[in-house]
């Protein structure tokens, strides 16, 4: 019975920690790491980029996979480029990493008029 | 209807298919001062040898060496098919108005370099857009590039003729059309600055240098000043590619029309349920929808425009 007194109260001392976890700060940190590990998808298809404006978490990799039957790529606006693919051919895939929070918009630069944007929180 | 129209069908199958019936029965609509015009196409004008005096030269576009779609599993070989209609003609030299390649791959650029080297003919390029990815076009200028040009820009003078090849595929912005940009326009400006405005002009450049279809970027958005600067000329033919068929603006003396691809057909802008992209056509149907075009300078006359099918 004595013995077994200090265990028990570390199991409630470790569920208190766990409890103070859930409600704090690092609780949020270690929930948008979660969902980082969660990629995201933009399906380029009939000249266009599906969807057109995609909102994810910081630190989400995106990856843009190409269904359409002629080459497209896909570019970040403004120059320098943040991002900027070689040509993707039908079924090819390219892969960029948000890092930063923001507002993204890029487009196929031999076909100006696809256009899309990628919003980082 | 009594050509037994079925409303089921949907009017834009119906207008895509009569195309389709016209265009292999050798007859396309071009747009004449805004008003469509049917103009014929014309198999022996094409292999018929030019005038004592007169001039001839040829143009082939949309080649995209590397395309591996199913419509065209062989661009190399149709390109070949076009290239002995050209040699028929035994024309003077022969422009190519871009997109030689599919994906601007060194490999698509050589095999592409040894197809036309068979031709043996002079060759004045100007590269689309599949031929810049990724640099710029620095790898096709360095193939296929005016040697001395350094902006990828150049004109020449040739049969009586002052030819004009434009780069409207790089830098492109997002949202936009084709583009030339400042530094070239005010190069084409002095370019044809003290030419006499009897001097027929043939300008060359991958995109349409009107606005075809601003939904499909089948355009330039910068294209009206470079053509306000060819006006004062008595004969201005502008030829382009891009749209892998054939359509026609004529604007006064100034005359634009996109030409055939060698490899895969698109089809008409905006149709309905339809994209810029690659036309997916029977097996038969392909060659009637690919095609080559012969130019004629004659002396004090319009410049005379032919364009054949490989199925001609």
């Amino acid at each position: 019975m004595v013995a077994s007194k200090p265990g028990r109260r570390c199991v409630i001392v470790l569920g208190a920690v766990a409890v103070l976890l859930l409600f704090s700060g690092s609780w949020l940190g270690w929930r948008s790491l979660a969902a980082a590990s969660s990629p995201a998808d933009v399906v380029i298809n009939d000249y266009k980029f599906g969807p057109a404006t995609l909102t994810v978490p910081r630190g989400t990799k995106v990856t843009w996979t190409n269904k359409d039957d002629d080459v497209h790529t896909v570019a970040s606006d403004g120059d320098p480029k943040l991002f900027k693919s070689p040509a993707l051919d039908t079924d090819d895939s390219f892969a960029f990493t948000f890092n930063e929070a923001g507002t993204f918009k890029y487009f196929c630069s031999i076909h100006p008029r696809m256009q899309g944007t990628v919003v980082v929180e | 209807m009594s050509d037994g129209f079925d409303p089921a069908a949907g009017p834009s199958r119906r207008k895509l298919l009569k195309c389709m019936m016209w265009g292999s029965a050798g007859v396309l609509w071009a747009v004449s001062g805004g008003v469509p015009r049917p103009f014929q196409l014309d198999g022996e004008a094409l292999a018929a040898g030019p005038a004592p005096g007169d001039f001839t030269f040829m143009q082939i576009s949309d080649t995209h060496i590397g395309f591996k779609g199913p419509v065209n599993p062989d661009p190399g070989g149709t390109l070949k098919e076009a290239l002995a209609k050209v040699a028929a003609v035994r024309p003077a030299m022969l422009l190519h108005t871009g997109d030689v390649s599919h994906l601007a791959k060194p490999e698509e650029f050589e095999l592409a370099a040894a197809i036309m080297k068979g031709a043996n003919l002079e060759t004045h390029y100007v590269p689309g857009e599949h031929d810049t990815i990724g640099d710029k076009g620095k790898s096709f200028f360095e193939r296929f590039g005016n040697e001395k040009s350094t902006s990828g820009w150049y004109s020449f003078d040739q049969g009586g003729a002052h030819f004009i090849g434009l780069v409207n595929v790089v830098d492109l912005r997002p949202g936009g059309l084709g583009y030339l940009g400042p530094e070239q326009i005010k190069w084409l400006e002095d370019d044809v600055k003290g030419k006499s405005a009897s001097t027929p002009i043939v300008v060359f450049a991958h995109m349409p240098l009107w606005t075809v279809s601003a939904n499909w970027g089948w355009g330039t958005d910068d294209a009206a000043p470079a053509i306000d600067l060819l006006k004062r000329f008595g004969s201005v033919t502008v030829l382009n590619g891009h749209i892998h068929q054939v359509i026609q603006k004529v604007e006064g003396n100034v005359s634009l029309r996109t030409a055939y691809s060698t490899a895969f057909p698109q089809a008409a802008p905006d149709t309905p349920g339809a994209s810029p992209g690659p036309l997916k056509v029977a097996a038969e149907q392909l060659k009637s929808m690919l095609g080559v075009r012969r130019v004629d300078v004659v002396h004090d006359k319009p410049v005379m425009l032919t364009d054949a099918t490989l199925a001609s």
